[in-house]
């Protein structure tokens, strides 16, 4: 297991490689001109403008800039902005504000959406079924961003104003670890629902395999049949979406910490992106493709734990 | 007369009228969307202590669904079980309650499944799935349950048990997997043993040997085996008595050796004579001729009657009874007594 650890880390280079150049290609064909966005409104002189691109090598061959970014990054130099930040600096205390959100999100995507599928699974066909489906359908439909504003102004302004109870906060990370309640919840819609169907089907399938038709006749009681013989092998394929869920979490941060203003990674891209930050935005792409790769190798490995027939050599 | 709440646990272990399992007019049917299925039309058959009674029949004639009645594993719904009854010495096990049932299954009447690598959970270890019996029926530490697993794997003979006892299903040959299915139901010393289609998934030599195994282990402790298999050449070594089943009935049910001398049934014949032999060796194989009963669309009269030889017209109309023919033979044909003399077809 610890070899095939290595190889899939070893793996982890080319792809890591090929995601920054891909979106390195991106930001450098994005129109206009990074240190004009600097000077604002007002025209830059012409002679530092030039000595920035001349600093910044931004006149070099797309392939040239690349490889000295690249260089950067593995000797653990994420570069400096145009304003001559360091992006490392940028970085502080960014991603654990997102790494925070996503973890948030995933926890209560696991706890509602395995619960409510498992819930439904049992009682397929009735009405609390029909209804845990609908809702799941209903919270697909409903865009994130729209989910986030109304719940905001719901929760923040008209309950808030009219009880003056706050039940959790709207905006900022003012409030700790309550503050990422709400935009977690916000965060998670989408992939709770999916959960839930992913769940309820998993379980049923599992429940009319032979081994459960076997665990019933060696007169285990029901509990011990659902609890003990079905969950593990109904766990599996939920393993997967959980895992490659963290990463579309991370990247769908961006739409989140806007709308709650939360001062993540997310917001930071969005800003980034905006000023033209190329150095930051690719930065921010690479940690969150690394976070990515590791997130699936966990998942691989968590297959073996929980499926005998998968032995890793 | 008996009272269906009484735990069977309180009832004397043997009652000289009753047989320790009688199977009376069941009758089992499935909803489902093309319409309503009658997989069982009003079976019986009885066993007693140390008896083996084959249980013969395409795939679809009932056999199973009986099975899994008498164990009570029917998902209900769709099944529902409109009339019948199940009596376990003596006491209708259709009118337990669901605690009292599960206190019989696995513990007094246990079962095996065809397929062992579907059979047996994948996730857990075989040594887990066996000592699960002790360890829930019988309240041992997960230390004693593995000492009796590994017991149980060497009575059926499963090399080095004693380290194979952490292994998983999967890491087993079929017919291993098969001995492990046998360990796990003979685990708590059941009274009936039902084997359904036990070697159907095996290669013929491992075949003999798991036939072997079981009479074996009937014979050492007694129990009452219901074999359910659609293979003649497996039931005549081991069986008592043979029920031939057809379109969710019994249509033929007789001592074994009396089937082979002569069958009384058009179907129970038509099965011997499809059972290549050797000294008809270059001839053509014979089979019955037709299909088996679509059980949503069932032949009027007699089921048997689209594919038999001995057909009459009232056979198109008239659903022959169970005659008897003697005190432990009938047959479900009008012309049973032609069948026997083997005048016609």
């Amino acid at each position: 297991m610890g070899r095939y650890a290595l190889r899939r880390l070893l793996q982890a280079i080319p792809v890591l490689v090929g995601t920054t150049f891909f979106i390195f290609v991106i930001v450098y064909a994005l129109p206009g001109d990074p240190i004009q966005a600097l000077g604002g409104d007002r025209r830059m002189d012409p002679v530092i403008a030039r000595a920035l691109r001349d600093k910044f090598g931004l006149d070099d061959p797309l392939l040239v800039q690349y490889w000295h970014y690249l260089t950067g990054i593995f000797s653990g130099n994420f570069g400096t902005t145009f304003r001559g930040v360091e992006v490392s600096s940028i970085f502080a205390g960014k991603f654990q504000v997102t790494l925070q959100l996503a973890l948030t999100a995933l926890v209560m995507e696991a706890i509602i959406g395995v619960g409510l599928g498992l819930w439904s699974a049992l009682r397929r066909g009735r009405w609390q079924d029909q209804f845990v489906l609908a809702v799941t359908l209903l919270l697909v439909s409903i865009p994130p961003l729209v989910m986030g504003f109304v719940l905001q102004l719901w929760l923040g302004v008209k309950f808030k104003l009219g009880t003056g109870i706050e039940l959790v906060p709207v905006a900022g990370i003012g409030a700790g670890e309550k503050s990422y309640l709400l935009p977690g919840f916000v965060l998670a819609t989408t992939s709770i629902a999916y959960l839930t169907r992913l769940t309820r089907t998993s379980l049923m399938e599992t429940l009319r395999s032979d081994f459960i038709r076997t665990a019933v006749a060696k007169g285990m009681p029901r509990r011990r049949v659902l609890g003990r013989h079905a969950l593990r092998n109904s766990l599996i394929p939920l393993v997967t979406y959980l895992g490659a869920d963290l990463g579309a979490l991370m990247g769908g941060a961006v739409i989140t910490e806007t709308i709650f203003n939360l001062p993540g990674i997310g917001l930071q891209l969005f800003q980034s992106v905006y000023l033209r930050e190329n150095t930051v935005v690719v930065g921010i792409v690479t940690v969150l493709v690394l976070i990515y790769v590791v997130a699936n190798l966990v998942v691989d490995l968590l297959y073996a734990v929980l499926d005998p027939r998968i032995r890793y050599e | 007369m008996t009272n269906p709440s009484v735990d069977t646990h309180l009832l004397p272990a043997d009652r000289s009228a009753e047989p320790l399992l009688a199977v009376d007019n069941l009758h089992v049917e499935f909803k489902t969307r093309q319409g309503l299925v009658r997989a069982v039309n009003g079976v019986s058959y009885s066993l007693s202590a140390g008896e083996t009674l084959a249980v013969l029949g395409e795939s679809g004639s009932g056999k199973s669904v009986t099975a899994q009645a008498i164990m009570g594993i029917l998902d209900m719904p769709p099944a529902r079980i409109p009339k019948g009854e199940v009596r376990f010495h003596g006491t209708d096990m259709l009118r337990l309650s669901e605690e009292a049932r599960t206190q019989i299954r696995g513990q007094r009447i246990a079962m095996i499944f065809q397929d062992a690598l579907s059979a047996l959970n994948p996730v857990f270890t075989v040594g887990w799935q066996i000592a699960e019996m002790f360890r829930v029926h019988k309240g041992m530490s997960k230390k004693q349950g593995y000492a009796k697993a590994v017991e149980l794997m060497e009575r059926v003979r499963i090399p080095a048990a004693k380290q194979r006892v952490h292994d998983y299903p999967h890491q087993f040959s079929g017919g291993m997997r098969q001995r492990i299915m046998i360990a796990m139901s003979i685990a708590l010393d059941p009274e009936v043993l039902i084997a359904d289609e036990p070697t159907t998934a095996l290669d013929v030599t491992v075949q003999a040997q798991i036939m072997e195994l079981l009479a074996e282990l009937q014979r050492e402790s007694n129990m009452g085996l219901i074999l359910i298999t659609h293979d003649l050449g497996v039931v005549a070594d081991v069986a008592d008595k043979i029920a031939v089943m057809y379109g969710g009935r019994i249509v033929e049910h007789a001592l074994v050796h009396d089937v082979y001398a002569s069958p009384a049934h058009p179907y129970s014949k038509g099965l011997l004579e499809s059972i290549p032999r050797v000294d008809l060796k270059g001839q053509d194989l014979y089979a019955i001729k037709g299909l088996p009963p679509n059980l949503l669309d069932m032949p009027t009269g007699c089921a048997f009657h689209p594919r038999c030889p001995y057909r009459r017209d009232n056979c198109v109309t008239d659903v022959p009874p169970l005659y008897e023919i003697s005190g432990t033979r009938s047959s479900a044909c009008h012309y049973f007594r032609e069948v026997l003399d083997g005048t016609s077809g």
